[in-house]
């Protein structure tokens, strides 16, 4: 059973249509994150689900109930905004008990409410300071707390780490994803950042131009990406796209990739679908996550699928963890992960063994995986 | 502040900048003159201004000409001196500022955070109201004033004050709420405030500065109005500036110059205090937006 249920939604602006017909369902405790380049329509999107703005047509369903029609005070929703959206005027306690004063909640019982999240989220110190006295993260965690205060049914998070510094980032990120496994509650988050999306979501829902291009559990969307479009946006270094010929082989089906001297690589699938039969002979896009190409010894564990190939390294970037190695593919560049102790060197021809076990093939014309 | 005081500051020898402030001076003096020859010759005997130096301080202080001006002097029919028309202003000043503040707020909060279509050309038809020279809506209002009834009285004077005023005070809100986060009423709509909550719970506390200019500007417009005054008012509506206009131009008797002199600084006097109390927020004010922080 879904708990929010956003269906054919569609949302014009005048002339331009920033969502076309979006479909998105998420289970009762849930984390959804909308992710997509800016002007994707993501915020837009939340934007409609907090009832800030109206909807074009399509519907909206919180606990099974229609929300389109309902002013977003009455929808049961807390939100967080990317500037925070502190009231300026008012003193952290007062910020966080606004909105139940709004509602007609006694005084008692707010400031015992307050004290509790604020108790949760060790801001105590805080609360008789006004927000032009806080720090970014201080002025973030009042903004969460302000949204728990609410204990609504959905929270809504619009790119709520995008002001804070690298560092502080990670650590709120962890701190949202305790703070979810704790309350259990149904959040919806919007952000542009897909290593954000790939580590806090159960759903993410990926958008391009208001249009929906794939929905699934972070795996999903890594994994097996519905288009170039999401093999490119999500990951990074992101998915090596490289154009190759499919072709039958010994009875299977093989991607050939064109080298430098004209003669051709030969790599087989692995347990190719049935739908990339009617590709044989023809060209499509080889898509590989830059884990898959490394330079370890064929000898491993899964060796099955892996498969040697031979490329010229132009420059190794080292990581710490790991060391990223921009190297020639089928006439492109792209990149491998290879460990922080390779010896791979700039300029040099390597030995690289390719992972096919997790290799996406794509349609070059539409753009759609095989 | 300071700190950029110091980073913009051209850094200049010292000639330079005694020639600079030598300038300056003489600016300050050249301005303060006049203000300086009234105060002198408002505390003299007629005759001292008459026999002798207009820039001397007086010989014999006497604050005699400053009780005629306030409530002996003949001013139409009465004795009245000024008093009576400085409450007049008084009456007419007040309820005209607090009314145009609060529209012009009200109307910079709609056309900003709840825009509608056809918003700007609102707003630009409102600007326009800022260029129409009084001239041209005398005898408009002077019909407008008499189908509702209002004609001489002191609210007639409020309500012309109040809409020539709408278009300057809807400038000053609007362009100051433009920059107000819009986040901030998303914020309040979740948290169930409504459009006037909103208003005045979350946008006027944080219009301090801009509340100031608007009040500094239609203080002094509307105080030291004379034309809608003239045109508008009756003899027991007249504001303070008609009233010193009459003492002062009155054809018969003596010029009794000291008496001018003191009511001209007592028609001054409610200006000068507003901005010393709330000039050092009028420049902030005009600043806040332009600098960030």
């Amino acid at each position: 059973m879904s708990f929010l249920v956003v269906s054919g939604l569609e949302k014009r602006f005048g002339a331009v249509e920033v969502l076309k017909g979006i479909d998105i369902s998420v289970p009762r405790g849930g984390f959804l994150v909308l992710v997509g380049p800016s002007g994707c329509g993501k915020s837009t999107l939340l934007n409609t689900i907090a009832g800030l703005e109206t909807v074009t047509a399509g519907e909206i369903l919180i606990d099974g109930a229609r929300v389109n029609e309902l002013h977003p005070s009455k929808r049961d929703i807390a939100m967080v905004f990317q500037s925070y959206a502190l009231y300026p005027n008012m003193n952290v306690a007062k910020n966080m008990s606004f909105g139940m004063e709004m509602r007609g909640v006694p005084r008692a019982e707010r400031q015992q409410v307050v004290a509790r999240v604020a108790s949760m989220l060790q801001i105590e110190d805080l609360l008789h300071r006004k927000p032009s006295q806080l720090s970014g993260g201080q002025r973030q965690r009042v903004a969460m707390g302000r949204a728990l205060v609410r204990d609504p049914k959905i929270f809504l998070f619009d790119e709520p780490l995008s002001n804070l510094d690298a560092k502080l980032r990670v650590e709120m990120r962890t701190e949202i994803q305790k703070l979810h496994q704790r309350l259990g509650t149904t959040v919806v988050y919007v952000t542009h950042d897909q290593i954000e999306a790939m580590t806090l979501a159960t759903v993410i829902a990926v958008l391009k131009d208001g249009v929906l291009q794939q929905v699934g559990s972070p795996a999903e969307i890594y994994n097996t990406p519905a288009n170039i479009f999401v093999a490119d946006f999500m990951g990074s270094p992101s998915m090596n796209l490289v154009p190759a010929r499919l072709d039958r082989a010994n009875g299977a089906l093989v991607v050939g990739l064109e080298r430098a001297d004209g003669s051709t690589t030969m790599l087989p699938l692995h347990r190719p679908s049935a739908s990339v039969e009617a590709f044989v002979d023809r060209d499509v896009i080889l898509g590989l996550r830059p884990e898959s190409i490394d330079d370890t010894p064929a000898a491993d564990a899964d060796g099955a699928h892996r498969h040697p190939l031979e490329a010229h390294v132009e420059v190794t970037q080292p990581t710490g963890a790991d060391t990223l190695a921009m190297i020639r593919l089928g006439g492109r560049e792209a990149v491998a992960r290879l460990r922080a102790e390779t010896g791979a060197r700039a300029g040099e021809r390597r030995r690289f063994m390719v992972d096919m076990s997790k290799a996406v093939l794509f349609d070059p014309e539409t753009e759609e995986r095989l | 502040m300071a700190a950029n005081a110091v980073e913009t500051a051209v850094r200049t020898g010292r000639l330079t900048r005694a020639l600079i402030y030598a300038a300056l001076l003489v600016f300050a003096v050249y301005y303060l003159l006049p203000l300086f020859v009234m105060m002198v010759n408002s505390f003299k005997e007629l005759d001292e201004i008459r026999g002798g130096n207009m820039l001397a301080l007086p010989e014999l202080v006497t604050v005699a000409p400053w009780i005629k001006a306030w409530n002996q002097a003949q001013i139409g029919v009465q004795p009245t001196g000024l008093a009576p028309y400085f409450l007049n202003s008084i009456k007419m000043v007040v309820p005209a500022v607090i009314i145009s503040t609060l529209l012009g707020a009200l109307n910079g909060y709609v056309l900003t955070k709840w825009r509608f279509r056809g918003d700007t050309l609102v707003f630009a038809l409102m600007l326009f109201a800022c260029f129409i020279p009084f001239q041209i809506v005398l005898i408009p209002m002077a019909r407008v004033l008499g189908f509702l009834g209002i004609a001489g009285t002191t609210w007639g004077l409020v309500l012309v004050h109040v809409v020539y005023g709408l278009g300057f005070t809807t400038l000053f809100f609007r362009n100051y709420y433009a920059a107000f986060p819009t986040e901030l009423v998303k914020a309040a709509q979740i948290d169930g405030a409504n459009f006037l909550r909103i208003f005045y719970r979350i946008l006027l506390p944080s219009s301090g500065p801009i509340i100031v200019v608007t009040v500094i500007w239609q203080f002094t417009n509307v105080w030291n109005d004379f034309l809608f005054g003239a045109s508008f008012s009756d003899f027991d509506s007249q504001p303070m500036t008609v009233a010193l206009n009459n003492l002062v131009s009155s054809s018969t008797g003596v010029k009794e110059y000291n008496v001018h002199f003191a009511g001209a600084i007592l028609a001054a006097i409610p200006t000068l205090l507003v901005y010393i109390v709330a000039g050092r927020y009028f420049v902030r004010g005009l600043m806040a937006g332009a600098v960030k922080g």
